[in-house]
């Protein structure tokens, strides 16, 4: 499995990846044979059925909102490139960044593209402000079944009150990093990935 | 409830005394001579006039008393009753066992009743022999670990869990015998008499933690799985390895000098030992599973087969003095896997709770008795030897600790940090084991009354002391990091929200590697293992198989009993209109209620990875609650968004109602190209060893019978898997296959196999059957989703089963 993995991912693609998203050379290929090992229907894509396989993400709360986000709107595949991109979300972030030469876009890690991930799992219409409906689905598949939707609804509106700063009822993204100022989202929202 | 509760532990109490006062008084009973059948009691008058001694009674006896008959399995059966009713006790106050680990309250007990039967001149029962303990008591402790060892998160850490716990021992047990031996040659304390050989025994036995109270801790202050699984397996494996040690250096200390070769067989032996022990035990394993795989017929006793061939593979170690500790757990990881998709799923439950059973009740044995004997054994105190022993088990446990993981952490993914350590450290308890090879010390040994009293000091400080004192000293260190009082509740909110994404996200990435060899060895698995050892050999499926483990059952309890509607989407759809009119005055929230917001939201918010946390609870069985919570969850609104009024009503309902696991907008069948799975591949991403699958063909099942069954629980709950397999069946009956209405009543008959997943299993079979020869159909009727085929193992997302060709 994993020599048929490194075969098929060519150089010139890793190292696309790798100026991309930063992550090195035997990550990329280890990530490839995870992703090979999803890709059942073996067509170099992952469609969702791929994700919900994994039986972890099944009882995460939010199992279903993390395998959206791997999917850009509409599709239903998602290809290596894609796959990478999103997780690339999630690298640490290093004090030293390699590639400068990326200084004009921001790296995928950073701190903004973090939160922007967490923002879109709240925001699924995309409409780049989080309702009090979509704060209390959030809400309800994170918490247990003896809280009322009375008590819900409480929490809710006291999320929004305490973040919206326009009044609109609604949490834009700018709040939400506001909000969200004090915490160490560098550290919260990044894994180690393997070498 | 507080006076109420007061008097029951008062009442609890008297019980107590006055048992173990019957059983003091019954004691005395055996001396008196037991060759006459009856035995007169002497309050008693007689029935007729009063006969000289050698005369014979003719008359016909009303009431007779023969207590010796029934003695011994009397007496045990009190002690057990007296020390479960210890354990129910316990509980009387939540906050005890909150703050105090079981164990001590069983020794405070056992001590209770010690100094009551000492002061009565009684002594113990004679149970505690060599054989008793090792036959009869030691075997269900060591299965129920090695049952519900979390097999995944182990093999992927059994690296460092052999490494602790194998060099983690000798270590301990070579230099607390060291350090002791060149304590004896000071003569101020006067145990010079003390060889090496007895030190490093006494030592041996010192040595082996048992960190069964620091386990719940940890527990409940969410330590990070690794650490968790590595003091878990330490546990485990080091009580093989400090009975391997102790009958190797029992041995040496017969013999008068030791040469270097001996130290050579010693490691010979002790790779035999270690490794024959493992063999046995994968064998029998395999054996037992073998033999499951034919039980259908006789499913009432196929739970004693897997006791039956555990007991078989710990005495069959015994036998030839290798490890049977680890034979037997051994076996019970190699048997679980198979066995556990073999037998039916009563029997399932029924295996899980004996051995947790079992265990639990010889635990509570033990702690209980040492409590007992601390009091009635005859006791040689030595202030000197003692205390350093006390000293040196501390101070080499940490040394070992920390070497142990400089050396091991370039090696591990996730090193340990210095937290970690301390909690390893720290939570180096000693238990049973320590005190039954005290107790079973020969009696050659000059000082074992020495060794036996300073085992016992050692268990009780460590049991009383660290177990009482560790948990405020975890939270202590963890709590430092966050500061909860000015967390406002969005911080809590979202911060969650982001755990549960880099939980999913490490899960998604399989964080834990040695894939390769894992590889290899599920595909071995899936070619040969699984076809000789397997009644059915399907694909699994974890997500079904993960609804077997569930116990879908109990969980429409939850969806009765739990307060409120817990289908959000009902719910939502309120919010839906409420929406409309959202102009609502901005609340004012008292700080009262930000308070009760905090409290709620910590208290119910799902934790990260309950998995762990579900496993390791030593005295109770995995709990599902959360995962069940969350499937349903999902299940539900997956079937929500497929009724016929959902689709009808896409334009009206805004996108964000509609999704829920699904994105907005479209239906399910375009989502699912039909492309079948090669059912081989089916597994490999899934934590198979940790997961037995389902079985998905209908044809030769036996245990299908109870999907009949299940028409008759009448009511369709909106929400139910019942009602969701109700009205799949009458699709398929409906959709007019032949073959299906008729295999269906022809399992009628079949046993009691009545596990909701097998129904779904049957389904999702059944669907894959059908795909083949359906084309795909247009319109989704009012039930649940169908397994489609090329998704057979996540029921989450079937398809609908409709009456198509219409």
């Amino acid at each position: 499995m994993g020599s048929r993995a490194s075969t098929l991912l060519r150089e010139e693609e890793i190292e696309e990846i790798k100026k991309e998203t930063g992550f090195s050379h035997s990550q990329i290929t280890r990530l490839y044979s995870r992703f090979t090992s999803l890709d059942k229907g073996e067509n170099g894509t992952l469609s969702r059925e791929d994700f919900q396989r994994i039986p972890e993400l099944a009882i995460n709360p939010l199992g279903d909102r993390i395998i959206n986000a791997f999917f850009p709107d509409g599709e239903d595949q998602v290809n290596f490139r894609g796959f990478m991109r999103t997780l690339a979300h999630f690298r640490p972030v290093e004090d030293n960044e390699k590639n400068k030469n990326l200084s004009n876009t921001e790296p995928l890690n950073s701190r903004t593209n973090k939160l922007h991930f967490a923002f879109q799992l709240y925001d699924l219409d995309r409409d780049d402000k989080i309702s009090r409906d979509e704060l209390l689905q959030v809400l309800r598949m994170m918490v247990g079944v003896n809280i009322s939707d009375e008590q819900l609804g409480s929490i809710a509106d006291r999320t929004i009150q305490e973040a919206d700063t326009n009044g609109d009822g609604c949490i834009s993204f700018t709040e939400f990093i506001k909000v969200l100022e004090k915490v160490d989202v560098e550290q919260k929202m990044s894994i180690r990935f393997l070498h | 409830m507080d006076l109420s509760s007061r008097r029951g532990v008062d009442l609890f109490v008297i019980f107590c005394v006055f048992l173990s006062l019957l059983y003091g008084s019954r004691a005395e009973v055996p001396s008196r001579p037991t060759a006459s059948v009856t035995i007169l009691p002497p309050i008693k008058p007689d029935n007729g006039p009063q006969p000289y001694p050698e005369e014979e009674k003719s008359n016909l006896p009303v009431f007779t008393m023969n207590y010796s008959r029934i003695q011994i399995p009397f007496e045990i059966t009190l002690w057990m009753l007296l020390a479960s009713f210890a354990k129910i006790g316990f509980h009387v106050y939540p906050k005890i066992t909150f703050w105090v680990p079981e164990s001590c309250l069983l020794v405070s007990i056992g001590l209770i009743v010690g100094g009551i039967m000492y002061s009565v001149h009684e002594k113990p029962p004679a149970v505690l022999t060599s054989n008793v303990f090792f036959l009869y008591m030691l075997p269900p402790i060591v299965l129920d670990s090695g049952y519900f060892m979390p097999t995944r998160p182990f093999f992927e850490n059994v690296g460092t869990v052999l490494w602790f716990a194998v060099v983690g021992t000798l270590w301990n047990s070579i230099g607390i015998g060291m350090s002791l031996f060149a304590i004896c040659q000071i003569e101020a304390f006067g145990v010079q008499d003390i060889n090496l050989q007895e030190n490093l025994l006494f030592a041996t036995i010192i040595s082996a933690v048992d960190p069964v109270a620091v386990l719940s801790v940890f527990e409940d202050v969410s330590v990070n799985e690794q650490l968790y699984i590595v003091v878990f397996g330490e546990c485990l494996f080091n009580d093989a390895v400090t009975v391997v040690l102790y009958s190797m250096f029992s041995f040496v200390t017969e013999m008068p000098v030791v040469e270097p070769v001996d130290v050579f067989l010693g490691v010979a032996r002790f790779l035999v030992v270690g490794l024959g022990g493992m063999g046995f035990g994968v064998l029998f394993g395999f054996v037992a599973a073998f033999t499951t795989r034919f039980t259908s017929k006789v499913r009432e006793i196929e739970p004693l087969f897997i006791f039956m061939y555990s007991y078989l593979a710990y005495l069959v170690a015994e036998l030839f003095a290798i490890s049977s500790i680890m034979a037997i757990v051994c076996c019970a990881l190699t048997m679980k896997y198979y066995v556990e998709e073999n037998v039916s799923q009563r029997s399932c439950t029924t295996i899980r709770h004996v051995v947790k059973m079992l265990g639990a009740i010889s635990e509570t044995l033990i702690f209980f008795f040492l409590g007992v004997v601390t009091i009635t054994t005859e006791h040689e105190w030595n202030w000197g030897y003692i205390l350093f022993t006390l000293l040196f088990a501390f101070i080499w446990r940490g040394l070992g600790i920390l070497v142990l993981t400089q050396i091991i952490n370039p090696f591990r993914t996730i090193p340990f940090n210095t937290k970690d350590q301390f909690g390893m450290a720290y939570g180096g308890l000693r238990g049973a084991i320590s005190f039954a090879l005290a107790f079973t010390l020969p009696d050659n040994i000059g000082r074992k009354h020495l060794f036996v009293t300073a085992t016992i000091v050692i268990i009780l400080f460590t049991v009383f002391l660290q177990g009482i004192s560790i948990r405020p000293l975890i939270e202590f260190i963890n709590v430092r990091r966050t500061n909860r009082k000015t967390d406002t509740i969005n911080i809590e909110i979202h911060t969650r929200l982001m755990e549960h994404t880099m939980a999913g996200i490490e899960d998604l990435c399989g964080q834990w590697s040695h894939y390769y060899w894992k590889d290899k060895f599920m595909k071995f698995n899936n070619r040969i293992l699984r076809r000789i050892l397997l009644r059915d050999n399907r694909a699994e499926s974890s997500i079904v198989a993960l609804y077997k483990k569930l116990e879908l059952q109990n969980a429409i309890e939850i969806l009765d009993t739990a307060s409120g509607d817990i289908s959000a989407a009902p719910s939502i759809i309120s919010l839906q209109e409420e929406k409309k009119n959202s102009t609502k005055p901005k609340k004012k929230f008292l700080a009262a209620d930000l308070k009760n917001m905090h409290d709620i939201l910590s208290k119910n918010m799902y934790k990260i990875r309950e998995r762990t946390v579900s496993y390791t609870s030593k005295h109770a069985l995995p709990n599902d609650n959360q995962r069940r919570e969350i499937l349903i969850r999902r299940h539900s609104s997956i079937r929500r968004s497929l009724r016929p009024g959902s689709f009808q009503t896409r334009q009206i309902v805004p996108k964000s109602q509609k999704y829920f696991s699904l994105p907005p907008g479209e239906s399910l069948n375009s989502r699912f190209p039909p492309t079948r799975q090669s059912s081989a591949d089916a597994q490999e991403t899934m934590s198979e060893v940790a997961y037995p699958g389902r079985r998905s063909r209908f044809g030769n099942r036996s245990s299908s019978g109870a999907m009949m069954p299940l028409h008759r629980l009448g009511t369709l709950k909106e929400v139910s898997s019942v009602d969701f397999l109700n009205e799949s069946e009458r699709g398929s009956t409906g959709r007019g296959s032949q073959s299906r209405p008729q295999s269906l009543r022809h399992h009628l008959s079949a046993d009691d196999n009545n596990g909701l997943v097998d129904e779904m299993r049957i389904r999702q079979v059944e669907e894959e059957e059908e795909e083949e020869e359906r084309p795909q159909a247009s319109q989704p009727p009012a039930w649940a989703a169908e397994p489609r085929d090329e998704t057979p193992q996540n029921p989450l997302l079937r398809r609908p089963q409709w009456n198509e060709k219409k």
